[in-house]
């Protein structure tokens, strides 16, 4: 495992209503490590999980992005959700009427005819589902609650970790997954993070703080800023910037005459 | 997304096929002579063909209503033909065995077979081809409990007594233009009498197939449920697919004696015209019960198709305690008009009634809910609760919402809450991004809005109206 990638991006470029947001990120992901993507408001975080998930409106200008060795830039949403890649949501949207287990039965089955497998029984799909519910503490009751349908945050972020651990991704972004959430149920969503990491699973986490870090312990930290990575390292980093601020990412264009000049006609 | 609705109107109609049947039909036009006729085909009693002189009369004198948000050209009453019969039902068929085997093959193919055997267990089919009864299922052992279960033209001549008392008790011959129309030239349909403290063995079902060219179909259904006797009853309808508009003009009356229940269920599929509006069914259609003491009736339909569907299936809470409900669920695409909703007339004291409609449109259609709560001065007490919510799909289509709400008494109360809710980007992304096609999101988001009303149809019902949906949607995001 130690030489293949399961994530490349190279060069990637990204406009959303014309306005360009990513300008050339570059990320290579390897089976089994976390990496942390962290940056200030208005980075092209978000952006970024909606490019590699392939959501309309997030048109790809330039770069290319091969996951498993497979090239999904082609790629409808839905082929490269079976194809492994797992969006968290910042902000889970409520689907009234369908119940939880429908949802997940729907989803899991739908990744398991993309591997030529037969449906779950239900019986082994609830087992399943009680199992995962368990782990994100969420009482099973909620499984027949319509998705997220009058969820607090904190349990729609749970119910999102749930999903993961149903579909068993290779590659799981979780897009601020921190925001919104007390101390418990950070808690809770590190654990399910860090229970699915088998050495072959791999996580980009978006966060704009450190403490989500404090629990899902990254293998590498990325700062994004004005569409591309500046600057990466370990751990420690996270805890540079959570001292420093991002303020020093100002400065660092101001260096550049080039850059300043567009800020200000900006 | 707009790109994605514009595929919604590459849909199929399923049960647009055309039978190979030859049939007796009248030739086009409206009048006196034809009524005449269509009584002595049936063989009719004096007094019958009495009452559809009388509401002809009333029906010549009336004018189409205008005050549904619909747009349709004016009818030529005169260009549609009134009767039309397989040739093989002229000497009445004894048994299965008789019956033509095309009419037979082209209920299968519909999905209802008529040989007992094959049929589901406990559902009793009454067929209705143009304007006849073909089959009716399972009578013996209707009869063994005490139910009667035929067609309207049978009962005319075995229970005189009783379709004397009930028919036009309910909808009167002059209450509307498309009823009276109905009173006048209605050919075929069913009619039940449950008797006293009966509960029905099993689901009595109505399956109407329109399979002539320029012909209207015009059923008639009674059903009386005797003191505390109860009945479910569903209802079907499909018709093939033509470039002509054709007229449908039922009239459905119901009677709940003292604490008798009413449960009457609706899949209503008839062929809805093409995305530019060419052909299609004009659903006319009056539909009304009346409640007496401790009774309830229920309405559940799901409305899929029709080129336009005008429908009000009501309540008159005319005993103390009696209850009424109306469930809902109407779709519309590609240029498709429905004006539906209830009335709950409220006239008995402690009456209560229930309206939940779901309008969904896509396309360029127009989907109205149209309903009326009434509180009479002695309604005492009574409590209405409406919920009325609308699901846009796609930014070409039209939801519209007319509550009326008349309360003459101070003691009764009103709810009324109303929703309009789109499916959103958001929604199909979470689906998509968790491995499913579009296609299989939009309908499930779709059946989601529809649950309250789908539980309300028996269990074989609720799986066929999720399917036509399913199929009803196919195509609507790309």
């Amino acid at each position: 495992m130690t030489s293949k990638q399961l994530l490349t991006v190279k060069g990637l470029q990204a406009k959303v209503d014309e306005k360009d947001i990513l300008k050339g990120l570059d990320l290579d992901v390897k089976p089994g490590e976390v990496h942390a993507i962290m940056g200030p408001n208005g980075a092209g975080k978000s952006t970024f999980g909606y490019v590699l998930s392939g959501r309309d409106g997030y048109e790809i200008t330039g770069g290319e992005v091969v996951l498993d060795g497979k090239d999904i830039t082609e790629m409808d949403i839905e082929e490269r959700a079976r194809a492994g890649l797992f969006l968290a949501f910042q902000y889970p949207v409520e689907i009234p009427g369908v119940s939880n287990l429908e949802f997940l039965k729907a989803a899991v089955d739908a990744h398991r005819e993309a591997q030529g497998l037969e449906p779950l029984s239900s019986k082994d799909f609830l087992k399943e589902a009680r199992e995962a519910s368990k782990k994100v503490n969420l009482p099973a009751e909620f499984l027949k609650r319509g998705v997220n349908e009058g969820f607090s945050g904190g349990e729609k972020k749970r119910n999102e970790i749930m999903q993961m651990l149903l579909l068993k991704p290779k590659l799981c972004i979780l897009d601020e997954s921190d925001s919104g959430l007390d101390i418990d149920a950070l808690q809770v969503v590190a654990e399910g993070v860090n229970s699915m990491r088998d050495g072959e699973r791999s996580f980009i986490v978006v966060t704009h703080y450190q403490r989500l870090l404090d629990y899902i312990k990254p293998d590498y930290v990325h700062v994004l800023s004005d569409g591309k990575i500046v600057k990466s390292g370990d751990a420690s980093l996270a805890l540079e910037l959570e001292a420093q601020g991002y303020s020093w990412l100002a400065e660092m264009r101001e260096a550049d005459p080039e850059e300043m000049h567009r800020e200000v006609s900006e | 997304m707009t790109e994605e609705i514009d595929k919604a109107l590459a849909r199929k109609y399923e049960a647009g096929f055309v039978s190979a049947i030859e049939s007796e039909t009248f030739p086009p036009g409206l009048d006196e002579e034809v009524i005449r006729k269509i009584s002595a085909m049936k063989n009719e009693p004096q007094w019958m063909l009495d009452w559809r002189l009388k509401a002809f009369a009333a029906w010549q004198e009336m004018e189409t209503p205008d005050w549904a948000h619909l747009n349709f050209p004016v009818i030529n009453y005169q260009d549609i033909s009134y009767y039309s019969a397989p040739k093989s039902m002229a000497d009445k068929p004894k048994s299965l065995d008789e019956v033509d085997p095309e009419l037979l093959r082209t209920y299968e193919k519909l999905g209802i077979p008529l040989i007992e055997q094959q049929m589901l267990a406990g559902i009793a089919v009454d067929a209705v081809f143009d304007s006849v009864s073909v089959v009716t299922t399972f009578r013996d052992k209707l009869e063994e409990a005490g139910v009667i279960f035929c067609p309207i033209s049978e009962a005319v001549h075995k229970y005189p007594e009783l379709v004397k008392k009930y028919l036009g008790s309910v909808v009167p011959q002059k209450d509307n233009y498309f009823a009276a129309l109905n009173c006048a030239v209605f050919t075929d349909g069913s009619f039940v009498y449950i008797p006293k403290g009966v509960r029905c063995p099993m689901e009595l079902s109505t399956y109407f197939r329109i399979n002539e060219q320029n012909t209207g179909q015009f059923e008639r259904t009674l059903i009386v449920a005797d003191e505390g006797s109860y009945v479910s009853y569903l209802e079907g309808c499909t018709a093939p697919q033509r470039d002509e508009n054709q007229l449908h003009a039922a009239v459905v009356e119901l009677v709940a004696m003292d604490n008798a229940e009413i449960k009457y269920s609706t899949v209503q599929n008839w062929y809805p015209g093409d995305e530019e509006g060419r052909g299609g069914i004009y659903n006319f259609v009056t539909k009304r019960g009346i409640c007496h003491t401790n009774a309830k009736i229920s309405w559940t339909q799901v409305e899929t198709g029709s080129a336009i569907t005008w429908k009000y299936p009501s309540c008159v809470l005319k005993g103390d305690n009696s209850v009424g409900e109306f469930y809902s669920v109407a779709l519309t695409r590609g240029k498709q008009q429905a004006d539906t909703g209830t009335k709950m007339i409220h006239l008995g004291k402690n009456t209560r009634s229930t309206i939940i409609s779901k309008g969904i449109s896509a396309g360029r259609s127009n989907n109205a809910y149209r309903g009326l709560v009434r509180m009479n001065p002695g309604a005492d007490k009574a409590r209405n609760f409406t919920q009325c919510d609308s699901l846009l799909i796609g930014d070409q289509c039209g939801a519209h919402t007319f509550p009326y709400v008349e309360s003459r008494n101070p003691s009764a109360i009103v709810e009324h809450e109303a929703t309009t809710s789109k499916v959103s980007d958001d929604q199909l992304f979470l689906c998509q991004q968790r491995g499913l096609d579009p296609e299989k999101a939009v309908s499930m988001i779709v059946n989601g809005f529809c649950k309250e009303v789908f539980k309300e149809l028996p269990m074989e019902f609720a799986v066929e109206a999720g399917k036509l949906l399913e199929i009803s949607l196919e195509g609507s995001v790309g």
